[in-house]
């Protein structure tokens, strides 16, 4: 057992503050436990949302001690807690109350998204074949819990606020997995280019380290989408990459 | 007055966007009618998403005797002959079916060397049967039906909690409810409704299942008319994470026994194989050796022990830890780092088909599994039980009232098998989602009822009106709730007795009361103290149906055990317990008789356990 403070940032759509609880915390807590812990016993309708508490469905995201995190898969131990702990939500969107966040953007962006067409089944009972080495990349895709903590580290979205031009990190991924697709015979290049704006992502990376499932976004998606898009059409940043970046 | 709440109408209103919701939403929508869909969480964070090891298929790609009928056996003989044998013949016959649509609609599945969807093995199932994505399968799942769905026009409500069935004379008429943000009513016409809202894991201290698992539809439905079924059988999965302590419940999936993980008391003692079922001895392995080779996909090799039905697995788990041969943390341990001894590389081995369990443990308990073994003990999983429905249109008792999924009761009997789940989520989601479209285009409009709605709303605000100061005297909901998990844990768990389920059923009358009280404060904007209150009578309504079933059900089976009635009785064999709400408002029980399987069906069992 040891006691911890917890500085959780409370409010809504117009205005909130960083208010206080200490509460105590044993051994394997992770920050959703405390924040579980707080709720019931010290602030019964403070909101925050949560599914699996094992890091599966992406429910849990907020910004621990300004890091971008899923609070379930935040031990204690791994953050330093002899200093109070600062719990806040994702600031890339808007505020609905305490450590929720209006994530409908998110929704809105993939309906814009072409949807996946297969070509003609491979076998005369309907089905197709693929070899395990040809999905393994677009796995990699699918990975994707929907947390958002990408989309809310972009500084694209976060701090220049391009909504409206640009999908985001998550968003690259989506298309990646669908152009990647071995069965898929959508064309989504012309689009991406255009409105869903991949030319603002200038390749910092940022996205990649904070995404829980480990997907190498900008290595794996991005940069390939970039290349398509070269190919395509003219994207200086894309071109650029593509001539520097090491063969092999 | 009621028109002030905004009002939604459509054909079809499914609650839930688990697996099977959205496949019910994606069927009704493809027939042509109007269809809302609403659900407690975002889109893509139901249950569902959590699965694990594999959704169940005969589809043969792994192993080519696998057939319709080799899982029809397995699933009955699963589920201990008690279960709706026209829901399981045609979940066998649909599930390859459903398996591939998915596959149509971007699915990408583990393959097979030539290329097919790639099958493994799972506790009671013969071959290796269950069509799988690494550990997240579930998610592959949703996120398939998700991606297809929001191209169906489909209406989505996120975030909006249904709290009561409207209804229209014996049919159902709509829903009411409010949505989470605002803390708005909002209520739903429909002709036809479908629940497929999951399971009720939070009635218990130790539970895989999320904050959504309050049985909400379970309860919905009773309380509008339908009856429910099986009522005693829930399924303790036999290994849940027990430490550190803020884990306990967490899922380990089974496949990591399928994938030759195996089971060990402090002794180092395998102890699966000291009990080992008659009527699955033909089935298991005798030696180690053999039980490996079994999951390294030898088709002449039988099955190791630990991939006995989960009934059976954690029982002896419940029995080692009794016995004093368990675990430092009151568990047994799981070993699947020992496979070292077999294949070469078997960490990377480990981490390619156990991703999610190598990343869970090494985040969660700082325990690399492919080095050391894990501690696991029994948690409350799955509920067999739930709406008793129709096994070809999944209509319950209530004219026009659907139900599909964990929600729905019939297809596991006794005990379900692990993928089963997912299978079913699908063939019966269809199924519910073809049939209400059905019915709503052959039935006229509903009318609404004020009073019913004004009812409903004065209701779900008496919360606000307890006293409800800060640090007031009455309950918080939180600790009703807590209680109320704590006592089902004790008294209706794992291993039951007469005294104590008595016990439970007094108990639970006190807290009824005590429900009816509590007190919230705060407003009603993403208010999570009010939803707990609200979220309390269906827990307390699924949690003494699951009593008095429990008590009434003199026999030990499946996922029901009876320290008082250890053996299976030939009486009990042959009835299901239906609860239904009495006209005085007090629950009704009634042993219903099985009806008798017709003889094809009695064939494929007979040929299959030969
Ligand atoms: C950790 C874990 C692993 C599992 N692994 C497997 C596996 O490998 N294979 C397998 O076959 N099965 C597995 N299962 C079981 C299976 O996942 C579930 O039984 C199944 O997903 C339930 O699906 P569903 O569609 O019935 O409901 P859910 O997915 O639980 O969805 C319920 C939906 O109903 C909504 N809802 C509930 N109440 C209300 C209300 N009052 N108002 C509005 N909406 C409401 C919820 O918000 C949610 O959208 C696993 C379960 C868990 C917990
Ligand atoms: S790499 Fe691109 S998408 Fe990722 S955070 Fe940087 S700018 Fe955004
Ligand atoms: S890509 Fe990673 S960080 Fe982004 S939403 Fe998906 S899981 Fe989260
Ligand atoms: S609660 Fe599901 S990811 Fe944290």
């Amino acid at each position: 057992m040891s006691t911890v403070t917890f500085k959780i940032w409370r409010g809504d759509k117009e205005s909130g503050k960083l208010v206080d609880y200490t509460t105590e915390a044993s051994e394997g807590m992770v920050v959703l436990d405390v924040v579980h812990k707080i709720q019931a016993t010290q602030a019964n309708d403070m909101a925050c949302r949560w599914n699996c508490k094992a890091g599966k469905c992406g429910s849990c995201s907020a910004e621990i001690n300004g890091k971008p995190s899923l609070m379930c898969m935040t031990r204690l131990d791994m953050i330093p807690i002899d200093k109070p702990v600062t719990i806040q939500p994702m600031r890339a969107f808007p505020s609905i109350r305490d450590l929720v966040t209006d994530v409908s953007w998110n929704f809105r962006v993939k309906k814009k998204i072409k949807q996946f067409k297969p070509r003609p089944p491979d076998a005369p009972d309907g089905t197709w074949r693929m070899q395990q080495e040809d999905v393994d990349r677009v796995q990699e895709f699918r990975k994707c819990i929907e947390c958002f903590l990408c989309q809310d580290v972009c500084h694209v979205l976060r701090d220049h606020h391009k909504h409206e031009e640009f999908i985001g990190p998550r968003y690259l991924v989506y298309t990646a997995a669908l152009e990647m697709h071995p069965l898929d015979t959508e064309d989504r290049i012309p689009e991406l280019k255009e409105a869903h704006g991949i030319g603002y992502c200038n390749i910092t990376k940022c996205c990649t380290k904070v995404c829980p499932e480990h997907i190498t976004i900008t290595d794996n998606a991005i940069i390939p989408l970039k290349e398509r898009v070269v190919d395509d059409f003219y994207d200086p940043l894309g071109w650029l990459w593509k001539i520097l970046r090491p063969k092999g | 007055m009621a028109t002030s709440y905004e009002t939604f109408e459509y054909d079809v209103l499914v609650i839930g966007a688990g697996g099977a919701g959205l496949r019910a939403a994606i069927e009704a929508s493809a027939a042509g009618v109007s269809v809302g869909l609403v659900c407690k969480s975002l889109l893509g964070k139901a249950h569902t998403v959590m699965a694990e090891g594999g959704m169940a298929a005969a589809m043969g790609n792994v192993d080519d005797r696998d057939s319709w009928k080799v899982h029809f056996a397995d699933t009955m003989r699963g589920g201990q002959y008690v279960n709706n044998w026209r829901m399981a013949e045609l979940h066998a016959k649909e599930a390859p079916s459903r398996v591939h649509e998915l596959e149509a609609w971007g699915a990408v599945f583990d393959r097979t060397k030539e290329g097919k969807i790639s099958q493994r093995n799972f506790g009671g199932h013969r071959y290796p049967r269950l069509a799988h994505v690494g550990d997240r399968t579930g998610l592959e799942m949703i996120r398939t039906l998700q991606d297809h769905g929001i191209h169906q026009g489909i209406t989505v409500h996120m975030e909006w909690t249904i709290v009561t069935l409207l209804k229209d004379g014996d049919r159902i008429a709509g829903a009411f409810g409010y949505d989470r943000e605002r803390g708005r009513f909002k209520i739903f016409k429909a002709k036809a409704v479908v629940i497929a809202s999951g399971g009720l894991g939070r009635a218990f201290k130790i539970t895989s299942n999320s904050w959504e698992g309050t049985g909400d539809g379970h309860s919905l439905a009773y309380h509008a008319g339908a009856e429910l079924v099986d009522m005693e059988f829930i399924q303790f999965h036999p290994t849940g994470m027990i430490w550190p302590p803020s884990v306990q419940g967490i899922l380990v999936t089974e496949s990591v026994r399928g994938e030759g993980g195996v089971l060990r008391n402090k002794d180092g003692k395998r102890f699966m194989y000291d009990d080992i079922p008659d009527n699955y001895k033909s089935q298991t392995s005798t030696d180690p050796e053999e039980g490996w080779r079994y999951t390294q996909n030898d088709k002449n090799a039988r099955r190791p022990p630990e991939l006995l039905t989960r009934d059976h697995v954690a029982r002896c788990i419940n029995r080692e830890v009794k016995a004093g041969r368990g675990s430092p943390h009151g568990g047994v341990f799981l070993d699947i780092s020992w496979i070292k001894e077999k294949i070469p590389n078997a960490p990377e081995h480990i981490k390619k088909k156990l991703p999610s369990m190598y990343h869970q443990f090494m985040q969660l308990a700082n325990l690399d599994i492919t080095k050391e073994p894990m501690e696991v003990g029994p948690t409350t999983h799955y509920a067999m039980g739930g709406v008793r429905v129709n096994g070809d249109t999944q209509m319950s008792s209530v004219p026009g009232l659907f139900a599909a999924g964990e929600c729905a009761a019939g297809l596991h009997g006794a005990n379900r098998l692990g993928g089963n789940s997912l299978s079913d989520l699908l063939v019966f989601g269809k199924r519910a989602g073809e049939f209400a479209a059905k019915y709503a285009k052959e039935n006229p409009n509903v009318q609404l009822n004020d009073a019913q709605i004004e009812e409903a709303a004065k209701h779900a605000l008496e919360p606000f009106e307890h006293g409800a100061a800060e640090g007031g005297s009455a309950d918080g909901p939180y600790q009703v709730q807590h209680e109320l998990q704590n006592m089902m844990q004790d008294l209706v768990g794992i291993v039951r007795r007469e005294d104590e389920m008595q016990k439970a059923l007094e108990n639970l009358q006190k807290m009824k009361e005590r429900a009816s009280k509590v007190a919230v404060y705060g407003h009603r904007e993403y208010n999570p103290g009010w939803h707990t209150a609200l979220d309390l009578k269906h827990l307390l309504t699924i949690s003494e149906a699951t009593t008095l079933a429990a008590l009434e059900r003199k026999e030990s089976r499946g996922g029901h055990f009876r320290e008082d009635f250890p053996d299976k009785s030939t009486e009990d064999a042959k009835m299901n317990i239906v609860l239904k709400k009495g006209p005085d408002g007090k629950m009704q029980l009634r042993r219903e008789p099985i009806p008798p399987m017709p003889e094809e069906l009695k064939q494929v069992i007979e040929e299959m356990s030969k």
